[in-house]
C-alpha cells in the first residue's frame, strides 16, 4: 500500500469523526502552543539578561564601602565610609589592568523644576563614570574638569527624569533643584532601560562629585572628608576580570593598612559574575518552563493514544475486512500509525499558529520581552510528531496483531 | 489441469475454550476442481463456517493439510496468507461487510489498495467490476444509500476486484429476501460460467439447488457429497417476472 493512499485513508478516517478528531488534536494544539510560548518567554528573559550583561560590560567591578553596603556588625548611624576618592584615583593610576576607576557618592531626593517634581537618585561623579559605566550623553555635554572639582551647579539627567520634568521639551540649560540647590542641566544620558533587579536605570541625576559633597548632600562631616560610597572600576579589554579584582583588592588593603588576616573594610563585586549567575538562573528558568510545557504535550499524546485505542476497538470489523481482502499486519500498523501522526501533526501546525499568536499577545499584554525562534517552533512540531508515533504505536500494534478471523467476527 | 483448485487432507480445527477443546472440524478431505460451483450445507454448528475460514486462509488449521492451486497454504506466515487472500480469493459475507461512509467504488477498490495499484488503476478496475454486477451507475453511493441486494452486489464486485480464482461466500443470501437471493445466485452462476470457482454456504435447499455439487456437513465431518443438476437462476428470474426487470 503506497504512502499517499495510506495518507488518504487516514484523513478520511479522521474526517468521519470530526469533533472527536478536533478534540483529540486540542491536546496537542495546546501542548505545542504552550511549548512555543514558554520557550519564547524564557528565551526573551534570557536575551534581556544577556543584553544587560553586554550593556553593562562584562568587565565592570564595583567596590563598595563596607558600611555602605552591609548593615552587619560594622554598621551604625552615620558610620564612616571606608573608601575614598583617592582610592579611586590610585586604582586608576597605579593599576595598568584598569581602564577607568570612577568614584561615586550616592544620595536621593526630590528634583524640582517649576511645578514639576520627581523623586530620584543622584550620584556625585567624575567623568570617569561615563567611561566605567559605558554610558554616553545623547544631548548636551559632559562635565568640565573645572566643574567637577569646583562644585559647579550643573547636572546631567537620565531619560526618565527628563521626561517627568520636561516632557518632550529639551532639558538642556533648564534649571532643576535638588535639596534647594539650583543646578543647570547640561546634558541628558542615553536610555539604559531596566536593570536586572527591575530598577529604572534612567531615573538618575548625575552631578560633579564635589557638588554632591559640598552642596547637595551637604553634611559637614562629609564635606570635609574624601570618602565615597562606591568606585566603579572598568577592567581593560583582554584582562582577566578575576585577576584585576585581586589587584584592586590588594591595592586597597595596602592603602587601608590592613594586616594579613584582617577582614577587608570594603566590598568588591564583580558585576559580570553577578550577571552570569542571573543568566544561569534565567536559563534554568527557561528550561523549566519548556519542560512544564512539554508535559502538556505528553498529556496531549496520551489523549491521542486513548482515542486511537477507542478507534481500534470500534473499527475491529473494518480491520478484519481489510485483512480479509489482503492487508498485511504492517499495512494495518501503518494505517493507524499514520492516523495518529496526522492527528498530532495537524494539531502541531495549529499549535504553531496559536503559539506564535499567543507569544505575541503575552508580549503585548504583559510587556515581557519574547523571543520566537524557528528552532523552538521546529522542535515543538517535531516533538508533536514524535508524540504521535510514540503514543500511536501501541494502538496501531494492537490493531495489527488482530487475527483476521477474530477481527471479522468481532461484535 | 489435473490438479484440483482446492485439496484438503484431514483438515481439522479445534478451539480451546479454557481447558476444554471444542472440535469444530474433525478431519475433512475434499477436492474441489476449478470451475466448480459448490454449496456447503449442514445444521448449525456443523463446522461450515470454520471450513470456509480455513479455505479462505483467514484461520490456521489445527492439523491437516490444505493446498490451494497446488500451493501448501496451511503453513504459510501471516503476510503470505494475506497475499494469497489478496490475489486468489474473493470473499462475500452474509452481512456484506462494506466500509461505512465509503462509496461503492472505494469499497470495491479496497483489495487493490493492498497490492500497490495506482489510484487510476483502482478507479478503473472498480468501475468495471461494478458494471459487471450491474451497479455501474451507483458507484458514488454509500452503503446506507443502497438496498441489501445492491450492497451484496457491491460486495461481490469487491470480491471480483482482485481477479480471484475462488469466491467464498458464507451465507451470502442469509440477509436477503428470496427474490433478491435469486438475483445474487444468478450473478454467482454467471461468474461461475466465466470460470470462477464458487464455494458457498447456505441453509436453504432452494439456494443450494443452483450449485453443481452439494456437500453436507455434520459434527465437523462431511457426511454427504453429491453432484447436482443446477437450476438456472437467470431462468427463474425471468419466469418470476415476465416483464424482465433488470
Ligand atoms: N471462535 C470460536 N471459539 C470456540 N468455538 C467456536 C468458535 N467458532 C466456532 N466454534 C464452534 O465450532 C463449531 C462449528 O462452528 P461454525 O461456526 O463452523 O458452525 P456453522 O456450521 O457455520 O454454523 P451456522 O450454520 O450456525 O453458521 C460450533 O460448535 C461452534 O460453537
Ligand atoms: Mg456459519
Amino acid at each position: 500500500m503506497n504512502f499517499l493512499a495510506t495518507l488518504r485513508v487516514a484523513l478520511r478516517a479522521l474526517r468521519v469523526n470530526k469533533l472527536r478528531s478536533a478534540l483529540t488534536m486540542l491536546g496537542i494544539i495546546i501542548g505545542v502552543a504552550a511549548v512555543i510560548i514558554m520557550v519564547a518567554v524564557g528565551a526573551g528573559a534570557q536575551a534581556r539578561v544577556e543584553e544587560q550583561i553586554r550593556a553593562l560590560g562584562s568587565n565592570l567591578i564595583i567596590v563598595f564601602s563596607a558600611s555602605a553596603t552591609f548593615t552587619g556588625a560594622r554598621s551604625g548611624a552615620g558610620s564612616l565610609q571606608t573608601i575614598s576618592e583617592d582610592d579611586a584615583y590610585a586604582i586608576g593610576r597605579e593599576l595598568e589592568e584598569i581602564q577607568a576607576a570612577a568614584p561615586a557618592l550616592r544620595g536621593s531626593g526630590q528634583v524640582v523644576s517649576g511645578n514639576a517634581n520627581w523623586s530620584t537618585i543622584f550620584y556625585g561623579i567624575t567623568n570617569d563614570y561615563f567611561e566605567a559605566r559605558e554610558w554616553t550623553i545623547v544631548e548636551g555635554r559632559p562635565f568640565e574638569p573645572s566643574e567637577i572639582y569646583g562644585a559647579a551647579k550643573v547636572a546631567i539627567i537620565g531619560q526618565t527624569v527628563a521626561t517627568n520634568l520636561f516632557g518632550d521639551a529639551s532639558p538642556v540649560d533648564q534649571v532643576v533643584r535638588i535639596r534647594k540647590v539650583p543646578l543647570t542641566v547640561i546634558g541628558v544620558l542615553e536610555r539604559k532601560g531596566q536593570s536586572l533587579s527591575g530598577q529604572d536605570q534612567d531615573d538618575i541625576v548625575l552631578v560633579p562629585i564635589s557638588t554632591a559633597r559640598k552642596r547637595v548632600l551637604g553634611s559637614t562631616s562629609l564635606a570635609k572628608s574624601r570618602s565615597v560610597g562606591s568606585i566603579s572600576v572598568k577592567v581593560r579589554q583582554g584582562i582577566d576580570v578575576g585577576v584585576a579584582e585581586g589587584k584592586v583588592r590588594e591595592l586597597l588593603r595596602q592603602r587601608h593598612r590592613l594586616q594579613p588576616g584582617q577582614d577587608d573594610d570594603f566590598n568588591v563585586r564583580n558585576m559580570a559574575e553577578v550577571l552570569q549567575t542571573q543568566e544561569e538562573s534565567s536559563r534554568v528558568m527557561a528550561m523549566l518552563l519548556a519542560a512544564v510545557a512539554s508535559v502538556s504535550l505528553v498529556v496531549g499524546g496520551i489523549g491521542i493514544m486513548n482515542i486511537m485505542l477507542v478507534s481500534v476497538t470500534e473499527r475491529t470489523r473494518e480491520i478484519g475486512l481489510r485483512m480479509a481482502v489482503g492487508a498485511r499486519s504492517r499495512d494495518i500498523l501503518t494505517q493507524f500509525l499514520v492516523e495518529a501522526v496526522v492527528l498530532s501533526l495537524i494539531g502541531g501546525f495549529a499549535g504553531i499558529a496559536l503559539g506564535v499568536g499567543g507569544s505575541l499577545m503575552v508580549g503585548q499584554l504583559a510587556g515581557w520581552r519574547i523571543e520566537l525562534s524557528m528552532a523552538s517552533v521546529a522542535l515543538a512540531v517535531g516533538f508533536a510528531g514524535a508524540v504521535g508515533v510514540f503514543f500511536g504505536f501501541y494502538p496501531a500494534r494492537k490493531a495489527a496483531s488482530l487475527l483476521p478471523i477474530e477481527a471479522l467476527r468481532y461484535e | 489441469m489435473s490438479e484440483p483448485l482446492i485439496r484438503t487432507r484431514s483438515l481439522a480445527k479445534h478451539y480451546s475454550m479454557g481447558d476444554t477443546e471444542v472440535p469444530a472440524l474433525r478431519g475433512v478431505s475434499l477436492d474441489i476442481d476449478r470451475g466448480e460451483f459448490v454449496a456447503v450445507m449442514g445444521p448449525s454448528g456443523s463446522g461450515k463456517s470454520t471450513f470456509m475460514n480455513l479455505l479462505g486462509c483467514l484461520d490456521h488449521p489445527s492439523s491437516g493439510e490444505y493446498w490451494l492451486s497446488g500451493q501448501e497454504v496451511s503453513r504459510l506466515s501471516g503476510d503470505e496468507l494475506a497475499a494469497v487472500r489478496n490475489r486468489k480469493i474473493g470473499f462475500v459475507f452474509q452481512h456484506f461487510n462494506l466500509l461505512p461512509r465509503t462509496t461503492a467504488r472505494d469499497n470495491v477498490a479496497l483489495p487493490l489498495l493492498y497490492r500497490g495499484a495506482t489510484a487510476a488503476e483502482r478507479h478503473d478496475k472498480a468501475m468495471r467490476c461494478l458494471e459487471q454486477v450491474g451497479l455501474g451507475d451507483r458507484h458514488h453511493h454509500q452503503p446506507t444509500q443502497l438496498s441489501g441486494g445492491q450492497q451484496q452486489r457491491v460486495a461481490i464486485a469487491r470480491a471480483l476486484a482482485s481477479d480471484p480464482m475462488l469466491i467464498l461466500a458464507d451465507e451470502p443470501t442469509g440477509a436477503l429476501d428470496s427474490r433478491t437471493s435469486v438475483e445474487i445466485m444468478a450473478l454467482l452462476q454467471a461468474l461461475n460460467r466465466q470460470g470462477l470457482t464458487v464455494v458457498l454456504v447456505t441453509h436453504e435447499q432452494d439456494v443450494a439447488a443452483y450449485a453443481g455439487r452439494i456437500i453436507h456437513f455434520r459434527d465437523g465431518r462431511v457426511v454427504e457429497d453429491r453432484a447436482n443438476a443446477p437450476r438456472n437462476a437467470a431462468g427463474d428470474l425471468t419466469a418470476a417476472s415476465p416483464a424482465g426487470a433488470s
